[in-house]
């Protein structure tokens, strides 16, 4: 039962790690909440199951999931970039809260959009798929890991092979996104902006350039999330990225805006402790949103800097 | 031109896979056609209707004895006397912009004043609505004596959320409002013994004075003016004392408030308090009006949909706040028929590009000069 709950906790928190990088990394340069990035994640789910439902390609899953990913974060990519250039741009010298009601006005937008688009139901993935995918991975893991075809056994808790997959896929993005940012060029040069802007500019750091890649990063991340949760619960809402934004939210507030490994150690935290309260306090699971709301007032109260924080430059 | 193009076949790029090939040309093509309005030279000031309302009540006192006064009187008995000659539906709709302007006027202490960017405005909203429905279906305490205790509810939920929360930045206070938000729908939604869950609280009483009940929508009509009137002049009141002088200067500096001696957290808490009372008014009577709450009611798309409201007004001013309210409400009612869901994609759109184009709103607030 512990076992589980973990493993459910680590699945989740996962994807709230990811999609809190996005959140922190634009906190950390621009001090702007992208309220926005919660619908960045949904667009990436959607994007997911539009791949696979209406371009029907007939290719093995093995061939057919990269091609996924990489149309996901693609095109999410390309939103990220055009969100930024026409909303969040011309008012980077506004006051912080015309660009933080400007970031609800582009959520709305984009909930609104898919809906339109896309229709106000769940879409789901063909049941075939999401099948295929689960026993696909299955096959793979029961190589390492006892499994009866469908479900892999850890320490007596039943796993969904995705899960693992989640798990797995989000270490090696954190991993690629650290290598990014402390050993490449731009990577130091996104550090520098998110120390100081105008002194990055003034040493020659193409700081629009940097921002924008930071938002490319950001959503690529918040999409592969998506995509990943798309398919594990098999069905997409226009509105599941206002929930998860927040929760993603509460996760790079726990671990320290600004701060990438606190945004990772932040989601971690918050996926265990909410599926850990939910699993094991009877009776919690419907207040299982709750928790994180409360974590998140309770931290911004006592250590508004978070666990990792210790710069709280009250920049005005 | 060169531009135009490359942003629009761009941006149907990135709407091909949601829209459909079809669709994005679409998409893309209004774009395009929106995009040459950058080449029209606009006058100056986009915002002369206001100046020509002020010039026009300025020479009507020059010219006229009571000028002012007589157009002011005007006006009110113009709101007073057109609604006796309109039909139910219209009615209805003149009550649903009263209700929000009043929490457009409400939010606007909070967010026009004092600058606290409030998005979970409308759990204050709901613990009124919710107050007033417990009262009267479980004790029949009548409604002019729950609407004080409703404000009053609002106010101690307002105080203990902005006791601990008032001492953070701007957008963190608006995270945690918007958590708290949330935590009160979900509260409502899941704590069935009280608040009946989702179903909600039926057969609520209808607002009343003395034995005078009201039950058509043209005496919602002027119960809700009476009450926005009694806001109007509070508002008016708090804006030109002392007080709102001092919300206003934490609103630009809260550190050069703070050296000139303003206490600035005991203020911000008082703006919040008076904030939430006008919602847990606004509440209670909208519990009256529909004679049924349920959490679905207070979602945190009526937040955002009132601080558009205040933004598009014009952020601490009173008829932008009213304009707002009604602009948003009657002119989505009017395009039922066009806009149908599209309605909230367009206030999607009107927020980005109030901010972008004419932050300070369409009525905009003048800031007196000493």
């Amino acid at each position: 039962m512990l076992a589980q709950q973990i493993i459910n906790g680590l699945t989740v928190g996962s994807v709230y790690a990811l999609i809190a990088l996005g959140y922190t990394m634009v906190y950390g340069i621009l001090q702007l909440i992208n309220f926005a990035h919660g619908e960045i994640y949904m667009l990436g789910a959607y994007l997911a199951i539009i791949f696979v439902v209406s371009i029907k390609l007939s290719l093995p899953i093995a061939g057919l999931l990269p091609l996924v990913f990489l149309f996901a974060m693609f095109f999410t990519g390309c939103y990220g970039f055009t969100i930024e250039k026409f909303a969040y741009k011309p008012l980077r010298n506004a006051p912080r809260l015309s660009a933080l009601i400007t970031a609800v006005g582009v959520s709305i937008f984009l909930q609104n959009y898919v809906m339109l688009t896309q229709g106000a139901k769940d879409k789901v993935f063909s049941h075939l798929i999401s099948e295929q995918i689960n026993v696909y991975f299955s096959n793979f893991f029961s190589k390492f890991i006892p499994s009866d075809g469908s479900r892999l056994y850890i320490c007596g808790a039943q796993i969904y092979s995705l899960q693992l997959v989640i798990i797995i896929t989000s270490v090696i993005l954190m991993l690629l996104l650290n290598f990014f940012v402390t050993r490449t060029k731009i990577g130091k040069a996104m550090r520098a902006t998110a120390q100081d802007l105008k002194m990055a500019h003034l040493v020659g750091i193409k700081v629009d350039t940097v921002i924008s890649v930071t938002f490319i990063i950001g959503s690529i991340l918040g999409a592969a999330a998506g995509v990943m949760v798309a398919m594990y619960y098999g069905r997409v809402w226009y509105y599941i990225g206002y929930l998860a934004g927040v929760k993603a939210f509460t996760a790079a507030v726990l671990g320290g805006i600004g701060n990438i490994y606190g945004a990772m150690f932040g989601g971690l935290i918050l996926g265990l402790t909410e599926s850990l309260a939910a699993g094991l306090i009877p009776g919690a699971s419907e207040w299982k949103d709750v928790f994180a709301f409360i974590i998140l007032i309770l931290i911004l109260i006592f250590r508004p800097q978070g666990i990792f924080g210790e710069r709280i430059g009250e920049k005005f | 031109m060169l531009k135009s193009l490359f942003w629009t076949f761009w941006l149907w790029i990135i709407a091909l896979p949601f829209a459909g090939p079809i669709k994005s040309i679409y998409i893309a093509s209004v774009v395009f056609i929106l995009s040459f309005l950058r080449f029209i030279k606009f006058p100056a000031k986009i915002s002369s209707f206001k100046d020509n309302w002020d010039d026009f009540l300025s020479k009507a006192n020059e010219k006229i004895p009571y000028g002012y006064l007589i157009v002011r009187i005007l006006f009110i008995l113009s709101l007073i006397i057109i609604p006796m000659f309109l039909d139910r539906r219209t009615n209805n709709i003149l009550v649903d912009c009263g209700i929000y302007a009043l929490l457009a006027l409400g939010l606007n202490i909070a967010v026009g004043f004092a600058g606290l960017l409030v998005l979970g405005y409308i759990a204050f909203y709901a613990i009124g609505a919710y107050t007033y429905a417990l009262l009267s279906v479980h004790f029949h305490i009548p409604f002019s004596i729950c609407v004080p205790i409703s404000a009053g509810m609002a106010i101690i939920f307002g105080i203990l959320l902005g006791l601990p929360v008032l001492r953070l930045r701007g957008d963190y206070l608006a995270i945690v409002t918007l958590g708290f938000g949330e935590i009160t729908r979900i509260v409502l939604n899941n704590w069935d013994s009280v608040t009946n869950g989702p179903n909600g609280i039926l057969g609520i009483a209808r607002p009343s004075i003395g034995s005078f009940v009201f039950h058509s929508p043209k005496n919602y009509y002027y119960l809700i003016l009476a009450f926005l009137f009694v806001a109007v002049f509070v508002f008016n009141r708090l804006n030109n004392s002392r007080l709102g002088r001092a919300w206003v200067a934490i609103k630009e500096d809260e550190r050069a408030a703070k050296a000139m001696g303003i206490n600035c957290m005991s203020l911000k808490l008082l703006a919040f308090a008076i904030s939430a009372a006008f919602a847990g008014v606004a509440g209670a009577f909208f519990g009256a009006k529909a004679t049924h709450v349920s959490p679905e009611s207070f979602t945190f798309f009526e937040s955002a949909l009132v601080l558009c409201m205040v933004v598009l007004g014009g952020m601490g001013s009173i008829p932008g706040a009213i304009l707002g309210a009604s602009c948003l409400i009657i002119i989505p009612e009017i395009f039922r028929d066009y806009f149908g869901n599209s309605r909230m994609l367009l206030f999607g759109i009107v927020m980005i590009a109030m901010m972008r184009f004419k932050p300070e709103g369409l009525l905009p607030y003048k800031r007196r000069n000493l």
